[in-house]
């Protein structure tokens, strides 16, 4: 066993565990106001203080994690689902116009950072939760397009493609049935990448008021309101910036562990 | 080279072009009447049918399409609703903070990373490296805007060393500079550590070859010869990362600026999208598009330059 998974998977766990709890039970209040119980630095009651409204930071971050997962769950999702069928396209059709299109259309996404995207969306539709999905997600297209086909060419190179060939398979069905299965591992590991991106650009989007609107709680938001408050109480900026580290830390080792664990060449530290 | 350099231009302009269309379907044309959306839903219709003469809106969209891409080409972005001001004129005034922001950012990014590199390349799999290596994984998780609240508290509200936001203006450029410092830091470290990264790979890649060995062999010590062939090679990754930077650096600069309150593109745009300044917000994002795929344009033509294998056609 490697021993940046352990570590990786523990913390991720402990994360989406934390998310998966707070529909069942969260220490504190989330929605209620508690004025007299404000700002309070953590404390046996508040095992990571209270708010400026006096509601408990553990509880927030627990649901918040629901936001951050959800979000980037379904932005990594967008990316895979639509990516990966146009990267194995192009690499069916090699040279073909389908692949030029195809990458060329790569590259102009390219072009759009999601903060850009997500301004747009938000210009026209107003900000939200999905406006974040959305833009997160069509910037992990490109991403999952160019590594799948890179990844696909030497594969239709080999020769049981050759032989699913000759058995009178077409294109589509051998990308589906050989191609992919000798690329899924390189996709889980970049699938754990985009999704610890993913944490940290809605964090980001959240932060300057795209993503997530109140009152769903979202660790980018508690940080924007903390703002304010840093020079009075440190720890209501603190604990959401730790939480957001701690997670996408475990993610990035578990991706860089299973990287090193499926594909030794791969091996990063040599 | 020069081949290469002119297919790459035309590429450039194609996607300039796309780009451009993209841009102008999502704001102009898919949110249906743009002058009812500019004037919210309590407007009444002679107001917007006013507002749709005076942005030129009763002409067809291709029309207006071409008006606003031979306006952009020839300096001309057309006019703000909200602050009945020329917005190439807006536009410029917010530039003279992001880019020097972005630029001090990449200054600081590669000042940071390069000899965090070599000391880890130099030391591969020993304590020092691991140690580089562990902070560099840190580095990348954080996000940059909290970091900036971090330095906050602790170089302005706790030793006093930086004010917590605003800008002077350039009329000073020390403390224009001074004010842009902490900002710039909470955009490079994060950036840094991913070019620390990359770039001690690279470095450790380019030990293992055999042109190492020989320089070895002829005398120079490992540190010596490190630097003079080493490092040269490293550079053509190195290059590619950096150019990437530049883009994630204009984009993360508006966010940065939100944090330390500074007047730039960030804030011009968040207060476009509030009062539905469209025009605003199209020739914002247009021009950070454009910023990007001029950058990977100048990152492909370099790279070719350092790497003439590059130039042939794929």
């Amino acid at each position: 066993m490697n021993a940046r998974i352990v570590p990786g998977a523990a913390l991720a766990v402990l994360v989406a565990g934390a998310a998966l709890l707070s529909f069942a039970w969260t220490p504190g209040e989330v929605t209620g106001v508690d004025i007299p119980a404000r700002l309070q630095p953590p404390s046996a009651a508040h095992l990571l203080g209270t708010d400026q409204f006096g509601r408990d930071i553990l509880s927030m971050l627990m649901v918040g994690a629901r936001t951050s997962l959800a979000v980037a769950l379904v932005a990594v999702g967008i990316g895979m689902g639509l990516g990966v069928p146009l990267g194995l396209a192009a690499a069916a059709r090699r040279g073909s116009w389908l692949d030029e299109v195809i990458m060329r259309g790569n590259d102009l996404v390219f072009a759009f950072p999601s903060l850009v995207i997500a301004i747009l969306i938000t210009a026209v539709a107003g900000p939200g939760a999905v406006n974040a999905i959305i833009a997160i997600g069509i910037f992990n297209v490109p991403v999952f397009a160019r590594l799948s086909r890179g990844a696909a060419l030497p594969v239709w190179q080999r020769e049981f493609i050759l032989a699913a060939r000759v058995a009178g398979k077409g294109a589509p069905r051998i990308s589906a049935e050989h191609v992919l299965p000798n690329i899924a591992n390189l996709l889980i590991v970049q699938g754990t990448i985009q999704f610890s991106l993913g944490i940290l650009a809605e964090a980001g989007l959240s932060y300057v008021g795209l993503g997530a609107q109140p009152p769903v709680p979202s660790w980018g938001r508690m940080l924007a309101e903390a703002q304010t408050l840093v020079a009075i109480a440190p720890h209501v900026a603190l604990m959401p910036g730790l939480a957001i580290v701690l997670t996408v830390l475990g993610l990035n080792l578990l991706g860089d562990g299973l990287r090193d664990a499926l594909d030794p060449r791969l091996r990063s530290t040599r | 080279m020069l081949g290469y350099a002119f297919r790459r231009l035309l590429s450039l302009g194609i996607s300039l072009w796309v780009a451009s269309a993209v841009v102008f379907l999502v704001v102009e044309v898919a949110p249906g009447d743009p002058a009812a959306y500019m004037l919210g839903t309590g407007a009444q219709p002679d107001t917007v049918a006013a507002l749709r003469t005076e942005l030129g809106l009763d002409r067809p969209p291709l029309a207006r399409y071409l008006a606003w891409t031979g306006g952009m080409l020839s300096g001309d972005f057309g006019t703000s609703y909200t602050y009945r001001t020329p917005v190439a004129g807006m536009i410029a005034d917010r530039l003279w903070v992001s880019l020097p922001l972005a630029l001090y950012a990449l200054a600081l990014s590669t000042a940071l990373a390069f000899p965090a590199a070599l000391y880890a390349a130099a030391r591969r799999g020993r304590a020092g490296d691991l140690a580089v290596m562990g902070a560099t994984q840190v580095g990348v998780a954080v996000p940059n805007f909290w970091f900036a609240m971090l330095l906050v508290l602790v170089f302005a509200i706790n030793l006093g060393w930086f004010s917590a936001g605003g800008f002077p203006g350039w009329t000073d450029p020390a403390a224009a500079l001074k004010a842009l410092t902490l900002p710039a830091l909470a955009l490079a470290l994060p950036q840094a550590a991913i070019l620390a990264r990359v770039m001690r790979s690279a470095l450790v890649d380019i030990l293992a070859e055999d042109f190492m060995r020989t320089a070895r062999a002829k005398g120079l010590s490992r540190r010596q010869a490190l630097w003079r062939h080493g490092v040269r090679n490293a550079l053509i990754p190195v290059l590619t990362i950096v150019g990437l930077q530049f883009s994630f650096l204009l984009a993360g600069a508006i966010i940065i600026e939100q944090v330390f309150f500074l007047p730039g593109l960030g804030r011009l745009i968040f207060q476009a999208i509030s009062q539905r300044d469209l025009l605003v917000v199209e020739s914002v994002v247009m021009l950070l598009v454009f910023a990007v795929i001029l950058v990977t344009f100048l990152t492909d033509l370099a790279y070719a330059w350092v790497d003439p294998r590059l130039r042939r056609r794929r």
